[in-house]
């Protein structure tokens, strides 16, 4: 692979930038890996990239129906944060954000991660009271956060308006290495990195049918012929329950159409992510000045890429009041993504009633900051068959009563 | 936009008028049910691509809940019943039946 650095640059400003290589290879499928992830999202493509680099497991192929990125990982609001509840979810949160930290230098690939701090607004008393429990478990946790008040959230993000009337900000609950990253950016440097290590990244190759054989999986069907296989991961977000009931199993997942939009680019006015839950609305402000609003899911099955209007008329509505000079801003585009809920708003990230199947899936709306640490156990629990950071995700859980609550810390989507 | 038409008062409205209630049909597991049986009443759901029932209620309406049919994809909604049916009418089935979606 062909290394990226300010050298490199000079180097081909010589040839007049002619003699890139591409990026990622292009590859036809063999007829057989050791393991198949069926989707190139964030997840699929992280798996894939550590089942090479901490496993040695590199006869690997990631089948995309599209392109690489083109689901929710190209689609979401990019926050990155680890400030959640409970245990498991501290830990694999926890150790994704600090994946991140380093991700460039590791995938040799700008993603432009961006630890500008994320600020939680309180905006009830109840909201006050739930986000300082969040600050006591982060400390226990060992993850850095902590409570603010008025003036320093004031201090933090001038643009807010904090006396009310209908939403006054009594406090927030303020990460500050906690911010973004360039989402394609992210597909796009683990497609790179896996390419390099050996594995097949395949577009454009739906996988129409999966191979079971007395209770084993052995292969799958696809828009590019048969590939055999006996572990395959299936890492498809909103698609989950689909390509479940290829497999002969059902998940405790519904699929629903999260949106987001971004306004014209301004001037810079905020260097932070404000997410404020009680209005249902987050904002940050990208490279390109552009404003980026996280909006509301829809409350029924979906799997158009697409979200009701009304959604956008309330997220909007309640912005504007946490955020007065909003109001006269443009909005540029509007998008909508199919993300896979589950009942405690927790991921799965488990072996299924198939044996050799895995599965990551129930990211929700809040998966994209889990991209590195979600590959990294999904892989460990891959090629080890178990992983601290991923068993308590387990399928099991569901029957056992064993929920991983984060409905709180997810209470707006993110 | 939804829209959608209360089988129990007759008025039509967009979707902003009624609220979702998750897929229908489905059977109630109580106390001294297994594990398994738990799980699937509480969080299993079927999550088609595809024609979907569905529960709905007409919330800025006569309050009354009711199913749906609806698919998921194209959004077309193949038409409403009652609370009361315990599976989906067959008008309904044959007009899924017709658009080539069993
Ligand atoms: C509007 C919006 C805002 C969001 N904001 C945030 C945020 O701010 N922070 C955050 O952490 N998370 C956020 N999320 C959630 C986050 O985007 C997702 O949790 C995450 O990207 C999921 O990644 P993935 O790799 O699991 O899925 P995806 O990126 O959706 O990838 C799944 C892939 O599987 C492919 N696929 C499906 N079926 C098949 C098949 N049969 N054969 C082959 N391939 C198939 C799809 O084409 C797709 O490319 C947001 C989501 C949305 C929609
Ligand atoms: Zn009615």
């Amino acid at each position: 692979m062909q290394r990226y650095s300010a050298f490199a640059v000079a180097r081909e400003a010589l040839g007049y930038h002619q003699g890139w290589e591409r990026a990622w290879g292009a590859p036809e499928p063999r007829a057989e890996y050791d393991v198949i992830v069926i989707g190139a999202g964030g997840h699929g493509l992280a798996t894939a990239y550590y089942l090479a680099k901490n496993h040695g497991i590199t006869n690997v192929a990631v089948l995309e129906k599209g392109w690489l990125g083109g689901g929710n990982t190209g689609r979401n609001t990019t926050i990155i944060r680890s400030n959640y509840l409970q245990e498991p979810s501290a830990a694999i949160y926890e150790l994704s954000r600090g994946l991140y930290e380093d991700l460039s230098q590791k995938l040799n690939f700008n993603i432009m991660f961006s630890p500008r701090g994320v600020l939680m607004l309180c905006q009830t008393e109840h909201e006050l009271r739930a986000l300082r429990r969040t600050a006591h478990a982060n400390r226990l946790a060992g993850i850095e956060t902590e409570m603010v008040d008025v003036a320093r959230v004031k201090k933090l993000c001038p643009i807010i308006e904090t006396s009310g009337p209908r939403f006054p900000v009594l406090g927030g609950l303020w990460q500050p290495r906690g911010g973004t990253a360039r989402h394609d950016a992210v597909a796009w440097g683990y497609a790179r990195a896996a390419s390099d290590l050996g594995v097949h990244v395949i577009q454009r190759c739906e996988v129409t049918g999966i191979d079971v054989s007395g209770g084993r999986v052995t292969g799958v069907q696809t828009s590019k012929g048969p590939i055999r296989a006996r572990k395959v991961a299936m890492v498809v977000a909103g698609h989950s329950g689909v390509l479940a009931e290829m497999a002969g199993f059902r998940l405790p997942v519904e699929s629903v159409a999260l949106q987001a939009l971004v306004s014209e680019p301004i001037k810079p006015c905020m260097d932070i992510v404000v997410m404020a839950n009680t209005v249902h609305g987050y904002m940050s402000q990208s490279d390109k000045g552009e404003m980026v609003i996280g909006g509301g899911a829809d409350g029924f099955n979906n799997y158009t890429q697409r979200g009701s209007f009304h959604h956008i008329e309330e997220t909007v509505r309640a912005l504007k009041e946490t955020f007065p000079m909003i109001s006269r801003l443009k909005m540029l585009r509007q998008w909508g993504g199919i993300v896979d809920m589950t009942g405690d708003r927790s991921p799965i990230i488990s072996k299924t009633p198939v044996e050799g199947i895995f599965i990551n899936c129930g990211w929700g709306t809040g998966g994209f900051k889990a991209i590195p640490g979600s590959g990294w156990a999904t892989a460990a629990m891959i090629a080890n068959g178990g992983d601290r950071v991923a068993d308590p995700f387990s399928l099991d859980r569901f029957r056992e009563g064993r929920m991983i609550d984060e409905s709180v810390a997810a209470a707006v989507a993110h | 936009m939804l829209l959608i038409t209360c089988p129990c008062c007759g008025v039509s409205g967009e979707e902003t008028e009624f609220a979702p209630g998750g897929e229908a049909h489905l059977k109630r597991f109580g106390p001294g049910s297994e594990e398994g049986e738990f799980a699937g009443y509480l969080f299993y759901r079927k999550n088609p691509k595809g024609p979907h029932f569905e529960r709905w209620r007409h919330a800025y309406g006569c309050g009354k809940w009711f199913h749906v049919a609806r698919d998921t994809v194209t959004l077309e909604i193949f038409g409403a019943y009652k609370a009361t049916e315990t599976a989906p009418p067959q008008e309904i089935l044959d007009r899924i039946a017709a658009r080539g979606k069993a």
